[in-house]
């Protein structure tokens, strides 16, 4: 018996939906773009979370290491460094990469090529280039390079002269974050209530015939039912228009951001995360669907 | 069969029923007569337990409609058919739907559905006519379908709220001589409508209301005011 109702229920939601092609294309229509604006707010924060790694693996802080430091020492500090839960890497840049690195950067400069010759030592210092999993956290790596222990090991830190910058890094990547998070949240909001008016304006269109299902002896189930089989049909049509949508968007204009930023590419990674993100718009835009016409039906179901 | 008991219904201070004193009996055919306002659809409104009185009580079967809970309400309604001067048909579905709504929602079989409807249909004039939407139906074609779906339980008692108001007057005859046949078939029927030639042409009782007061009641009656 209850496969039987459920049955229904079922195929009545869906005539309802086939039979009043024109209300549901509107609302299909509405439902798309807030999906719409969902799914490009998320490839949005994929994109400044990308923007704030590339700033972020920009920094680095290096030690300088005294002239006499034997570098099994030095290793032995870089391997202490490994081991803190703030660091990500540690480069070991020895005097003769040091050297040669200098004289590659400086190959057109002559007279100073010329000095470094005259000189009979190496006169570059033995340095690790710590990066950490984020720029808050160089202070805590250098604040740990200042105990005393190393100090008879380490020439200079220069945390204190890309200090400002870090500070500076470290607040705009937070400011990105936070407002994307805010305006994700506000658009989001906004195209939820967009949608939930739109079934709420299509459900109002059925009152009447909500009146008629219950002078007949409806159950309230048996009125709600087909609504909301309807209103998860918007979600699920809709969804998927959107998430094929979004292939012929990404087209045009994922090559001009991956020109801009270059570690960007919207469409792999549209095309290596689409189960999810079907999974993900299929969920909201029955959700959204579904309980949207539970909240306008109920208005109607009263005693 | 339905009692009621010393009735009134008050709408924000405004007296729609007052202390109304009805007995019907089974298998009756009673013309409910007043102008509008005098209420009669407030009278049938009770009846299907849509509105609650304010004051008395209101007996169908023995059982206190007021009483009914919620959730039995679809019972309640499913023993009272209802006809309504706007039809009030699903528009997005066919005659045969619709009928066959009223018993989808009553968990009727699809066998029982396929036997019933048609048999209804062909009761009310509409064979040849299942699959046509309301839109391409005529006034009285739409009121024989909503006649049809206001028998499909076999109620006990047939409510109809000036089922003639919108029909001509070949129709409104075809439509009052459909309720006649129903109750000869054992249904009670309560029959709300201020067309005066219809009420003097039927001969049975008639209960006139005025201003929310029962101003009289009696066999073989005619409409006057």
């Amino acid at each position: 018996m209850l496969k039987t109702t459920l049955f229904r229920i079922i195929k009545s939601g869906w005539q309802s939906f086939t039979r009043n092609y024109w209300l549901s294309t509107a609302t299909v229509a509405v439902m798309i773009l807030a999906l719409f604006i969902m799914a490009g707010l998320m490839l949005f924060n994929v994109m400044t979370q990308a923007v704030v790694a590339n700033l972020e693996g920009r920094v680095d802080v290096s030690v300088y290491f005294n002239k006499d430091t034997d570098e099994v020492k030095v290793l032995a500090v870089r391997q202490e460094l490994v081991g803190l839960p703030e660091v990500k890497s540690v480069e070991y840049v020895s005097q003769d990469e040091a050297l040669k690195n200098f004289k590659e950067r400086h190959k057109d400069n002559q007279v100073l090529l010329q000095s470094l010759q005259e000189l009979e030592q190496n006169p570059l210092e033995a340095s690790l280039n710590i990066k950490a999993n984020d720029a808050s956290q160089y202070e805590a790596i250098s604040n740990y390079l200042s105990q005393e222990r190393f100090a008879g090991l380490i020439d200079k830190v220069n945390y204190k002269q890309n200090q400002d910058i870090i500070n500076r890094l470290t607040r705009l990547t937070g400011n990105i974050q936070m407002g994307g998070f805010i305006v994700s949240l506000f658009l989001a909001l906004l195209a939820i209530l967009v949608s939930f008016n739109t079934v709420r304006l299509t459900m109002f269109t059925w009152r009447e015939e909500i009146s008629v299902m219950r002078f007949v002896g409806a159950s309230n189930w048996f009125i709600r039912g087909p609504f909301v089989v309807e209103g998860v049909l918007y979600g699920i049509v809709s969804a998927i228009a959107t998430i094929l949508l979004i292939f012929p968007v990404l087209y045009l204009i994922s090559s001009k951001i991956t020109n801009f930023l270059p570690e960007v590419d919207l469409m792999y990674f549209y095309q290596s995360n689409f189960w999810q993100f079907l999974l993900l718009l299929l969920g909201i835009g029955i959700a959204l669907g579904g309980v949207s016409s539970l909240i306008a039906i109920r208005r109607y179901l009263k005693a | 069969m339905i009692v009621f008991q010393k009735v009134s219904k008050i709408y924000n201070g405004c007296t729609a029923l007052n202390s109304v004193e009805v007995t019907i009996k089974a298998k009756e055919f009673i013309s409910l007569a007043g102008p509008s306002g005098a209420g009669k659809s407030t009278f049938l409104k009770l009846l299907i337990g849509e509105e609650k009185p304010s004051r008395g009580k209101l007996f169908l079967d023995k059982q206190n409609i007021h009483l009914i809970k919620e959730k039995d309400m679809p019972k309640l309604r499913r023993k009272i058919g209802m006809i309504f001067q706007d039809f009030r048909l699903l528009s997005d579905r066919t005659a045969y739907e619709n009928v066959a709504f009223a018993m989808e929602v009553a968990d009727a079989t699809n066998k029982e559905i396929k036997q019933d409807v048609p048999q209804l249909l062909e009761l009310v004039g509409l064979v040849d006519k299942l699959n046509q939407f309301p839109h391409q139906l005529s006034g009285g074609e739409k009121q024989r379908v909503a006649i049809a779906r206001a028998l499909i339980h076999r109620p006990s008692v047939i409510l109809a709220d000036e089922p003639t108001g919108n029909l001509d007057l070949l129709n409104t005859w075809d439509i009052v001589r459909l309720l006649l046949k129903i109750n000869e078939l054992g249904t009670t029927i309560i029959l709300a409508t201020h067309d005066r030639e219809v009420i003097n042409n039927l001969g049975r009782r008639v209960i006139t209301l005025d201003k929310g007061r029962v101003i009289r009641d009696e066999e073989n009656g005619r409409y006057i005011l």
